[in-house]
C-alpha cells in the first residue's frame, strides 16, 4: 500500500493504523498533529484510523519563527 | 501624581480574549544564533507570550522537540507563517490546536514573496471561519482602518498591523494610520507587529496607543540580542507610559519655560 508522508510517498506492508506509521516513524508522539487528506485526526483516534492506498498524511511540529 | 501614574500602569494589562499579560511585549522564536541565545532575550525582553510556526516534521532525521527549549510558562502563540491562502492557513491552526490545546492563532496569510505583505481578503476568509471554530483569532493585516473594522466584526479577539514589511527594521511608516486606528477604535486590542527595527521604534509604536508590540528580528538580529531584548522591554513600557500620560502638542515655535519676567538688567 502506498501512502503519502509529508508529501514523501512510503510503501506500507499489510494493515497499517496513523498509530502504527507514527510508531514506525520513531516519531516521539507528543506536540505533533497529524492530519490525514486534509483533515486533523485527534491523538485519541490514530490508533482506530487505519490507512488506505493513496491516503496523504501531514505529521507538522513547531519550530522558531516570527512571521512568514 | 506620579506615584499613582505609576500605579496604575502597573496595573494595567494586556487582556487579549480573557488571558492576561503584564508584558505588552510579544516575541517570536526564529532567526536566533542559538538556542540559548533565544531563551536569555526571551527572559531579558520580560514577554510572556511567544510565537511559533509549524512545519512538517522531518522523517528522515529524528528531530528534537523545539518548544522543550522555551521556557514553560511562556504562552505559545502558534502562527500560520507561510500559508499563501486561506485554506493552508485554517489546516495550520487547526493542526498547531490539536498540538498545543490552545484556542490563540496568530493569523497569517501572506500574499507576496517579495514583500511579504498580508493578504487581506484571504486574512479575512480564513478568520472568519477561525472565528466560528472557537479560535482566538489574532490577525496579521495593513495598517487599514477599515480592514481593522472588518476583522473585528468578524470576530478577530484583536488586530495586529504592520508597522513596515516583516524583517526590514523600518520601524513605523505610517504613524497616521496606527493613530486614526487607536483613536476610531478606543476598545479594541491592536498590537503592532513585524517591522519594527529597533527600541525607538517600539516606543513610537506604543505612543501612538498601541496595546503591544510583536516584533522578532529586530531582536533575533541584533548584534546582542539580550541587550536588544532589554532595551524593547524598556521601550515598550516608557512608549506606553508617554501615551497614558498624554504628550504636550507640537508648536511650531519656542516656548520658554522660565518666567518672562524678574530677570536681571
Amino acid at each position: 500500500m502506498k501512502v503519502y508522508v509529508n508529501g514523501e510517498s512510503r510503501d506500507l506492508s499489510g494493515e497499517f493504523s496513523l498509530a502504527e506509521l507514527i510508531t514506525q516513524l520513531e516519531l516521539a508522539a507528543t506536540r505533533i498533529a497529524v492530519e490525514l487528506n486534509r483533515e486533523v485526526v485527534r491523538r485519541n483516534d490514530w490508533s482506530g484510523t487505519m490507512l488506505h492506498e493513496n491516503d496523504r498524511v501531514e505529521i507538522v511540529h513547531f519550530v522558531g519563527g516570527g512571521a512568514a | 501624581m506620579s506615584r499613582a501614574v505609576t500605579a496604575a500602569s502597573r496595573e494595567e494589562k494586556l487582556i487579549v480574549a480573557g488571558h492576561a499579560f503584564s508584558s505588552r511585549l510579544i516575541i517570536g522564536t526564529g532567526k536566533y544564533r542559538s538556542y540559548d541565545e533565544m531563551r536569555s532575550a526571551h527572559q531579558a525582553s520580560g514577554a510572556e507570550m511567544v510565537t511559533v510556526a509549524v512545519r512538517r516534521v522531518p522523517l528522515d532525521r529524528s528531530s528534537e522537540s523545539f518548544l522543550d527549549y522555551l521556557n514553560p510558562s511562556l504562552q505559545i502563540l502558534p502562527n500560520t507563517a507561510g500559508c499563501y491562502n486561506a485554506e493552508d492557513a485554517i489546516r495550520t491552526a487547526r493542526l498547531a490546536r490539536e498540538a498545543l490545546q490552545t484556542d490563540l492563532v496568530k493569523l497569517e496569510v501572506i500574499g507576496d514573496q517579495t514583500t511579504l505583505f498580508p493578504d487581506n481578503e484571504q486574512t479575512l476568509e480564513a478568520a472568519r471561519v477561525l472565528v466560528k471554530e472557537g479560535f482566538v483569532v489574532l490577525p496579521y493585516f495593513s495598517d487599514d482602518l477599515i480592514m481593522a473594522k472588518k476583522l473585528l466584526d468578524a470576530g478577530c479577539a484583536a488586530v495586529m498591523p504592520l508597522a513596515a514589511p516583516i524583517g526590514s527594521g523600518l520601524g513605523v511608516q505610517n504613524p497616521a494610520n496606527l493613530r486614526i486606528m487607536r483613536e476610531q477604535l478606543p476598545d479594541a486590542t491592536i498590537i503592532v507587529d513585524a517591522g519594527v527595527g529597533t527600541a525607538s521604534d517600539a516606543a513610537i509604536a506604543m505612543e501612538l496607543g498601541a496595546d503591544g508590540v510583536l516584533m522578532n528580528t529586530a531582536i533575533a538580529e541584533a548584534q546582542d540580542p539580550v541587550r536588544m531584548a532589554m532595551a524593547m522591554k524598556l521601550a515598550i513600557e516608557a512608549g506606553r507610559l508617554a501615551y497614558l500620560a498624554g504628550r504636550m502638542p507640537k508648536r511650531l515655535y519656542a516656548s520658554a519655560s522660565s518666567p518672562l519676567t524678574g530677570v536681571i538688567k
